[in-house]
């Protein structure tokens, strides 16, 4: 039985030792408030983490385990078999974890549970590189950003996990961003309501990892959004949608000043980001006209 | 949500649990990371709940009468979103311990 | 008592079936192949009323039956070799969350070399991770252990995991008569799963395997000790009552006519009936020649072992691994450590019987022959590997570019 020596905020404790200006916390308050108090979590180690509690301390008033980096997916697949099997179809299983326990490590049991069809809702928030480690890049971190691991910055495009789940025919996924919680909310209530694989990748940018005063979080996911860099979209019965036209579509240069990340970032580099960004977007509108 | 804000009065009994597993709901008194903190002007708020929105603590309370923001100073780091993201400029950040 | 023919796979099959597991996760592996194969069977045909979760792999195999557990339903999942090794992390967690499951293992080599055959590498890798391990010598044997395992690994001052490990192609694929209870008997004994300890339920809210800071974490693996030392008391217990209900007996340690040996052999798994069968030419020429059959590995039956060759003057402990590195195999280390202080006799450590090499009665022979040399004062030590080809140093040579 939980024993509550403050009171939650939501589903979650109201300190959590997630760093100054880090959004993950209106994930896991926004999402555990729409899915519910009848919600199982699980969680990897990395910044999610926080949210499992330390020693006899809970973070959240949810049940809920912590895998290992590369299996929520799977953990929460036997969650929910195990509910399935004592005829318990209210309970929701819940994954939530970053972009290295998805994108990297993670995605081997993600594309199980997606073909499986695994009554789970699994949800990326993509800070784009191992930021509880310590900012190492992982395949989510983006052309030309600097990470520890990639301190001249990054000479590859990222994963694009999106596609990859749509390639699984799940019957829901999207992305979503802290930048625009009513839309994010939106669709977590969606997910919540079909049966099946649900995949959200909600971008979630990171001050310490990706060198922004902390108070931009949300300025620097809106640029994202407005440059292309992160596209809104949703996914449901093999249709995509998309959100609205980014403003300024294939211009990085504002996007990538504002983060030190991209402080060694040649003009090429900008520039084939921004061609990136709008090619990729040109393809997803394409795919979202079939 | 209701049932989780109400804190159970009563001790339950007790059990012997092995393994690792957390189950007192407690909280980092992460106000005292704090170097700056939001301060308000109250003539230029319009009560719209954008900076409770994208809180990341939930630290900020909007009334729809009398004064239009209350903080929750144990736990608000000074981020600062709050302000950024305001649609009035109503909420800039000054040092911690300094007056408004 | 209905006696049906299984090979090694279908007797661990026939046991989870029994155990009326509720959710399966399995991943093909040979030779556990046909268990994967046999419980979807099982499942399809409505034998065993189970989700089957076909994994994409041993690691989530492992991860799919902790999530499921923990909901507080039993689980079913076995493999074998590099899946076991792939299994590893999480074999950890299982352990350390104290989820009780029960997993035949199918024992084959790791690699490299690549090896479908049978050696005791792949488990005895895992002997550190906190499961219970028990080492079947015959069919019959697997489907025993695997119902007493669940009695042994749930006990709620246990709450450990099991390896029930046999040979592979040895007792996987060799065809045998079992006795086996009905369902009926097999549910009476061992009984619908309870959860006992943490949980996955809104109900009663409890966060698993949060991070563990070092001022508590001694004391968990404090408690999985205990765990371990009370799984030595229940193994017993259990057993004893297998016996009174189905007329077999189990051990924990083995012993085959140890009480007046000069000369022994300590065997685990399916080598243990030649190791007998030569063991009784050798008592029929008047040689004083014993066996003692480690059953359960984890938790380490030391006192038994002690005792079993107390009086035993010259010994040979005969790994099924090849421990590189080590001062002896793994079940070598085990006994030496167990007789340590006893004030018995020497102790030898022999290594073969890797990656399906037979150890035939020849070899147990040969082990005898040399443990007799010393025995009889005409050598001091025994060679450690036995059944080495001649040109092991060179079995290969290519051509060099001129």
């Amino acid at each position: 039985m939980l024993t509550y020596k403050v009171q939650p905020k939501g589903a979650v404790s109201p300190g959590i030792s997630t760093c100054q200006g880090c959004m993950i916390d209106v994930i896991f308050r926004n999402v555990l408030e729409i899915m519910g108090d009848d919600t199982v979590l699980v969680v990897p180690p990395g910044c999610a983490a926080q949210f499992s509690g330390t020693g006899p301390e809970a973070s959240v008033t949810v049940p809920g385990i912590q895998g290992n980096l590369e299996n929520s997916a799977a953990i929460a697949s036997g969650i929910a078999n195990g509910f399935k099997h004592q005829g318990n179809d209210h309970t929701k299983v819940v994954a939530i974890a970053g972009d290295g326990g998805t994108v990297d490590i993670g995605l081997q049991s993600l594309s199980g549970a997606m073909e499986r069809n695994e009554n789970i809702l699994y949800i990326c928030y993509d800070n784009e590189a191992y930021m509880n480690t310590g900012i190492q890049g992982s395949s989510s971190t983006p052309l030309a950003a600097s990470t520890t691991t990639t301190p001249a910055g990054k000479k590859v495009y990222n994963k694009d996990l999106i596609q990859i789940v749509m390639a699984h025919h799940v019957p829901y996924a999207a992305t979503a961003s802290i930048a625009n919680i009513p839309d994010l909310r939106k669709k977590v209530q969606k997910a919540r309501d079909i049966v099946g694989c649900r995949v959200l990748h909600i971008m979630s940018p990171c001050p310490t990892g990706w060198g922004y005063p902390s108070g931009k979080t949300v300025e620097v996911a809106r640029e994202a959004i407005n440059c292309g860099a992160w596209v809104l979209l949703e996914y449901e019965n093999g249709k995509v949608t998309l959100g609205r036209e980014p403003s300024e579509l294939g211009k990085a240069e504002k996007y990538f000043s504002m983060q030190k990340r991209f402080k060694g970032a040649s003009e090429e580099e900008i520039a084939a980001a921004g061609r990136h960004f709008a090619e990729r977007y040109e393809y997803l509108k394409k795919l979202s006209a079939i | 949500m209701q049932m989780q804000q109400n804190m159970p009065t009563s001790t339950p009994s007790k059990r012997r649990v092995l393994g690792p597993c957390s189950h007192i709901l407690a909280a980092a008194h992460t106000g005292s990371w704090r170097l700056e903190r939001p301060s308000v002007d109250e003539s230029l708020c319009i009560r719209c709940g954008t900076c409770a929105r994208y809180c990341p603590t939930a630290c900020i309370t909007v009334s729809r009468e009398g004064s239009p923001l209350s903080f929750d100073w144990t736990y608000c780091k000074g981020c600062g979103i709050c302000a950024n993201e305001c649609p009035k400029k109503a909420l800039k950040m000054i040092p911690e311990g300094s007056d408004d | 008592m209905p006696v049906k023919m299984f090979d090694g796979n279908g007797a661990a099959v026939e046991a989870i079936r029994l155990a009326r597991p509720g959710v399966i996760a399995a991943y093909p592996i040979t030779p556990q192949s046909s268990i994967a194969e046999h419980l979807a069977d099982e499942v399809a045909n409505g034998n065993i009323d189970a989700e089957y979760v076909r994994v994409e792999s041993e690691h989530s195999a492992m991860s799919v039956s902790i999530g499921a557990q923990l909901t507080g339903v039993r689980v079913a999942t076995a493999t074998a070799s590099v899946g076991l090794a792939l299994m590893h992390e999480v074999c950890g967690v299982a352990a350390g969350c104290r989820v009780p499951i029960v997993m035949p293992v199918v024992n084959r080599s790791l690699v490299a070399p690549w090896s479908l055959w049978c050696d005791h590498s792949d488990t005895m890798a895992e002997r550190d991770t906190g499961w219970l391990q028990f080492y079947c010598a015959t069919v019959q044997e697997i489907l025993d252990l695997t119902l007493c395992a669940y009695r042994i690994s749930e006990h709620e001052e246990v709450l450990t995991p099991s390896m029930v490990c046999f040979d592979g192609f040895y007792l996987s694929h060799s065809m045998q008569r079992v006795d086996t209870p009905t369902d009926e008997e097999a549910w009476d004994f061992v009984k619908p799963y309870v959860r006992r300890n943490m949980y996955l339920d809104p109900q009663d809210v409890m966060f698993i395997n949060d991070l563990c800071p070092t001022v508590e974490h001694t004391e968990m693996k404090y408690q999985q000790m205990m765990g371990f030392r009370r799984a030595a008391e229940v193994a017993k217990d259990v057993f004893a009552e297998y016996k009174q209900k189905f007329g077999r007996e189990l051990h924990t340690v083995e012993s085959y006519m140890l009480d007046d040996a000069d000369v022994a052999v300590v065997t685990i798994g399916s080598m243990s009936g030649t190791g007998k069968y030569v063991v009784n030419q050798l008592r029929e020429k008047g040689i004083k020649a014993g066996l003692l059959r480690i059953c359960m590995f984890r938790p380490f039956p030391a006192e038994e072992v002690r005792e079993a060759l107390k009086n035993v003057k010259v010994i040979g402990v005969v790994d099924r691994s090849s421990g590189l590195g080590a001062a002896q195999g793994p079940v070598c280390s085990e006994v030496k450590a167990a007789l340590y202080g006893a004030g018995v006799g020497k102790v030898f450590g022999f290594v073969g019987g890797i990656a399906g090499r037979d150890i035939s009665d020849g070899s147990f022979r040969k082990i005898f022959g040399e443990l007799l040399d010393v025995y009889e004062g005409k050598a001091d030590d025994c060679n450690t590997w036995f059944d080495v080809r001649d040109d092991a140093m060179n079995i290969r040579e290519v051509e060099m570019p001129c």
